[in-house]
């Protein structure tokens, strides 16, 4: 039997119909063919699913789709708005931060739920921070990089700082 | 911190190649909207599922499929039985071999299943549940074997057998019993049983390597079609898709024809994806069904059952005089090869000695099966295991006459001119100036602090060239289309784009790349082996050739002059000079505008078999710092230093360097199979097969050193697996000297480095420094 769920998906509303046993992560990708959102090990390991639920850093892997009923869900594909990289999508761009790509997606969210939480981390920070998200192909040498010159430009770009202060309201901070 | 030599030193000549462009995939993979292999779907697909062998050795008695089938929702089931038996056939597989007769089994277990994770059935059902639940009802009797998974306990003489029929080859007089040693091989320079009298030094040590696993993130994935007529079409995650067309062909008895693959954005392969898993599972159930079946592995799967590459036993014995020369090495190696032969233990042997000009060598290695998953190619297959046993043997040789390890290898050094002992005779290559780059790097100067030690070693690879078609279309408004055939890892199409927009003059975004399909573009051999910059490279410049041809061509057709007497310079035609006409410089875009009135279109195709390849060196530098109390050694600062023949995108030379190195440093310090006493594995999963998390690593800084390939257009090495081949040395070095241990068995990880200095500790070892 299969639940009708509703919920905010990059700030549009969203109704789907799914069954207990899927994951959030299922959810995003057969229900709703958003498929940037990617598998890696399906137990909460890799990271690759990293999206946010109401403002929270979670494995869609390891969310119940029923879970997310109600709730504002994030995911890689609202993060450029219209043809605007977000400074760490660009960051990313500009650092070659990425080789297959792969996992790509969930550093990039995940490093914005960083940036959100902390606008100027140290590399330590950064490392930890993103130690739940696998990358076999860079060494995270140049994604590090990334991230900190990111962090950087939104600490001076007016326009990063209004998105940081909206994120930071929306986290409670 | 990012460096580039160049030997000789070149001037910036080239408006685009060594420049660092954003990759025109980048876009898309910022965004999520790259397409993956598990990202495709069609409508009313099925979901296909394997099950897979619970025991690492039965016999298969039965297989009853009768209950699963009457299951609703179950639309297909395929074993044994449906794919034919297969000759005795060997074919290429990245830098390895494949046979049939194997490939047919391992991808659906026949009289036995020899490794826990083998597939034994495969079905499609209209669901994922309903697909597991099918599993569920599928009988499989079983007659459980005794198993072997050590490489040492499989070439015991009353170990179980694999294979009844597995007759050593390379053995003369052949043995009249079978074995699970399928093959041995021998690379021989000069004798170095009698040299070995001439050292000062001989040092001899035993060695012993754990299976690692690739680790792509993205697990193997596919999606089939296959229509009624039994035309095919395939969408995959794969290194090279007209090898899985192949392979595909070969197993189900199709016509090659009648399947078009097309190769999904790849989320890593390093080797693991040169071969067939789900694929033929996957027609055949589509072809059963009528249905489109989509088939993603789990990663409890990958682990299982898709190739890690060998663990190996290895012994090494180097004998040197006091004044630095190496006079003899000799070396044994043990790979194993997982249930069918083909370990790279030949690949192992050849590269062993191979960065250092020796007259006297001998490298012998044994190809031995045993109860794990077949071993699949991983980055520069073979060459980390010997090398990580022979770069230690190099450290203690210079420890043991009292020389500082980089120049006891500047002394032995193979250089243009060396004849390898597998073989050929090196043209230019850089592995001198990777540690002269080495010696006078700020790292290898530094100071180290409490607990801290210090190693280098060096590594080399093949690389090789091989079947390659490139097409280029210019387009009417003077844009370009490139296809190329190797599936783009890591920016291989940013680097295409590069080299055809400096042979052309057309700007780097105004070329458009595409990984063309099967049906689409001359046949192409996988991204393996370093080839796909090399190779595709060099296509590429030769379709822009004609292309410069071409537009000359319709230029003096235009001007009513001999072909000859217009020159292509910087994306212009123009005359060849003041005698030739007085015509203005004509832009490529002009003469593309014109094409249709100038007899059609303009492209190229290249379709060659690229030549010419040239291996790479490198060296590398580690510090490690010990934690005595907990056995942890720690990556504090790591370089690499490589000779790229010429960096076409520097940003991505360096990405291969520090992929590598981390790959390496997770292979040294964390990387193992544990297998139970049952054979079964025990950490078929990330959290316990641990590859190195972002907070494990430093920064890797990187040294391109550059010295041209003279046979590629532009000097281009391959130079993506040179760097996984010293890691495991240099950082065995740095524990080395660091602890004052020497460790000979992988990973060093926390408990097995304890135990050694709790042990050197209570033996009152006075080498123990930590």
């Amino acid at each position: 039997m299969k639940h009708h769920i509703q919920m905010s998906l990059n700030g549009d509303p969203v109704e789907v119909l799914v069954e207990p046993s899927q994951t959030l992560l299922d959810v995003l990708r057969d229900e709703l063919g958003l498929t940037g959102t990617k598998e890696g090990c399906g137990t909460g390991d890799c990271g690759a699913c990293s999206v946010m639920v109401d403002n929270r850093l979670v494995c869609g892997c390891l969310v119940l789709g029923p879970e997310v009923a109600g709730k504002s869900v994030e995911t890689i594909e609202g993060m450029a708005e219209g043809e605007v990289l977000h400074p760490l999508q660009r960051h990313f761009l500009e650092h070659a931060a990425l080789q297959c790509g792969i996992c790509t997606p969930g550093f990039l969210v995940a490093a914005k739920a960083l940036l959100a939480h902390n606008p100027d981390p140290t590399e330590t920070e950064v490392r930890y921070w993103l130690a739940g998200n696998l990358c076999r192909c860079t060494g995270y040498d140049k994604i590090i990089r990334a991230v900190m010159d990111a962090a950087a430009e939104m600490r001076q770009a007016p326009t990063a700082r209004t998105e940081l202060k909206d994120q930071l309201q929306h986290a409670g901070a | 911190m990012q460096e580039k030599i160049g030997n000789p030193p070149v001037e910036q000549e080239f408006k685009w190649v060594g420049t660092r462009q954003v990759r025109p995939d980048g876009i898309d993979k910022v965004t999520g909207r790259a397409k993956f292999g598990a990202d495709y779907n069609l409508p009313g697909q099925l979901t296909g599922a394997v099950l897979r062998s619970p025991h690492p050795h039965a016999r298969i008695v039965s297989i009853d499929t009768s209950q699963a089938a009457a299951l609703q929702g179950v639309k297909a089931i395929v074993t044994r039985d449906d794919f034919s038996d297969q000759e005795s056939e060997f074919v290429p597989a990245g830098e390895m071999l494949v046979n049939y007769r194997d490939v047919v089994r391992n991808v659906m277990a026949r009289e036995k299943v020899l490794y826990e994770g083998h597939a034994v059935a495969a079905v499609a059902a209209t669901s994922p549940i309903i697909a597991k639940r099918a599993l569920k009802l599928i009988n499989v009797e079983y007659e459980i074997l005794p198993h072997v998974i050590d490489v040492l306990d499989a070439i015991k003489p009353d170990a179980p057998l694999l294979h009844d029929d597995m007759i050593t080859a390379g053995v003369e007089p052949a043995p009249t019993t079978p074995s699970n040693i399928a093959k041995k091989v021998e690379f021989t320079l000069g004798d170095s049983g009698a040299a070995f009298a001439n050292a000062d030094v001989v040092v001899e040590r035993a060695f012993d390597t754990k299976p690692v696993h690739q680790g792509y993130i993205e697990p193997h994935a596919c999606l089939a079609d296959v229509s009624e007529d039994s035309a095919a079409e395939l969408w995959v995650c794969t290194q090279g898709h007209w090898i899985v067309r192949a392979h595909c062909a070969r197993l189900l008895g199709w016509d090659v024809s009648k399947i078009k693959v097309n190769a999904s954005e790849i989320g890593g392969g390093f080797g693991g994806k040169t071969v067939v898993y789900l694929e033929p599972l996957a027609l055949a159930l589509s072809k059963k069904s009528g249905k489109p079946v989509k088939m993603v592995m789990s990663r409890e799967d990958v682990f299982k059952a898709s190739g890690p590459t060998s663990g190996a036993h290895i012994r090494v014995k180097m004998g040197a005089t006091k004044d630095g020369r190496i006079v003899a090495a000799e070396t044994e190696l043990f790979y194993q090869a997982g249930a069918f032969q083909g370990s790279p233990v030949g690949p192992g042997a050849m590269c062993a000695f191979a960065p250092y000009d020796l007259e006297h060598v001998k490298s012998v290695g044994y190809d031995v099966v045993s109860n794990r998953s077949k071993v699949a190619a991983y980055r520069a297959p073979g060459g980390p295991i010997s090398e990580y046993a022979v770069e230690s043997v190099v450290d203690e040789l210079a420890r043991e006459i009292g020389m500082d390890p980089i120049d006891f290898r500047l002394k032995n050094a193979a250089k243009e001119g060396t004849k390898a002992a597998y073989g050929p005779q090196f043209g230019p290559i850089g592995l001198i100036e990777t540690l002269e780059a080495a010696k006078n790097s700020d790292h290898w100067k530094a100071p180290l602090g409490p607990n801290q030690g210090r190693g280098v070693a060096s590594g080399f690879w093949f690389n090789i060239g091989g079947e390659t078609s490139v097409t280029l279309n210019l387009n009417e408004d003077g844009t370009l289309t490139l296809m190329a055939g190797t599936p783009d890892i890591g920016g291989l199409r940013a680097s295409l784009c590069l080299m055809a927009a400096e042979e052309l003059g057309i700007d780097y975004p105004k070329i458009r790349p595409i990984i063309a399909d099967t049906a689409s573009l001359g046949y192409n051999f996988l991204t393996g082996g370093s080839r796909a910059t090399f190779s595709s490279g060099m296509a590429t410049v030769e379709a822009a050739q004609q292309i410069k041809t071409e537009a000359c061509r319709r230029a003096a057709q235009l001007w009513d002059m001999p072909e000859e007497a217009v020159l292509y310079e910087d994306g212009y035609v123009r005359p060849a000079g003041d005698n030739a006409g007085p015509q203005d410089p004509m832009h490529i875009s002009e003469i593309a505008r014109m094409a249709g009135k100038t007899g059609g279109p303009i492209t190229g195709v290249a379709k060659i078999n690229a030549q010419g390849a040239a291996p790479s060196f490198g060296t590398q530098i580690a510090d490690v710092e010990i934690d005595p109390e907990t056995g942890r050694a720690t990556v504090t600062r790591y370089t690499v230093i490589q000779d790229a023949g010429r960096a076409i995108h520097p940003d991505y030379v360096e990405g291969q360097f520090q992929g590598g190195a981390a790959q390496g440093i997770g292979w040294a310090l964390n990387e193992e199979y544990i297998y139970g006493d049952d054979g079964k594995l025990e950490n078929p999963g990330f959290l316990d097969y641990r590859i190195p998390v972002a907070s494990d690593l430093p920064m890797i800084d990187t040294i391109i050193v550059e010295v041209p390939n003279p046979r590629h257009p532009y000097g281009v090495r391959g130079i993506g697996e040179t760097p996984i081949v010293p890691p495991m040395a240099t950082v065995a070095n740095a524990v080395r000297d660091a602890t004052g241990l020497r460790f000979t068995e992988l990973p060093m990880s926390p408990p097995r480095v304890l135990k050694a200095i709790n042990e050197a500790r209570a033996a009152g070892d006075t080498n123990l420094k930590v």
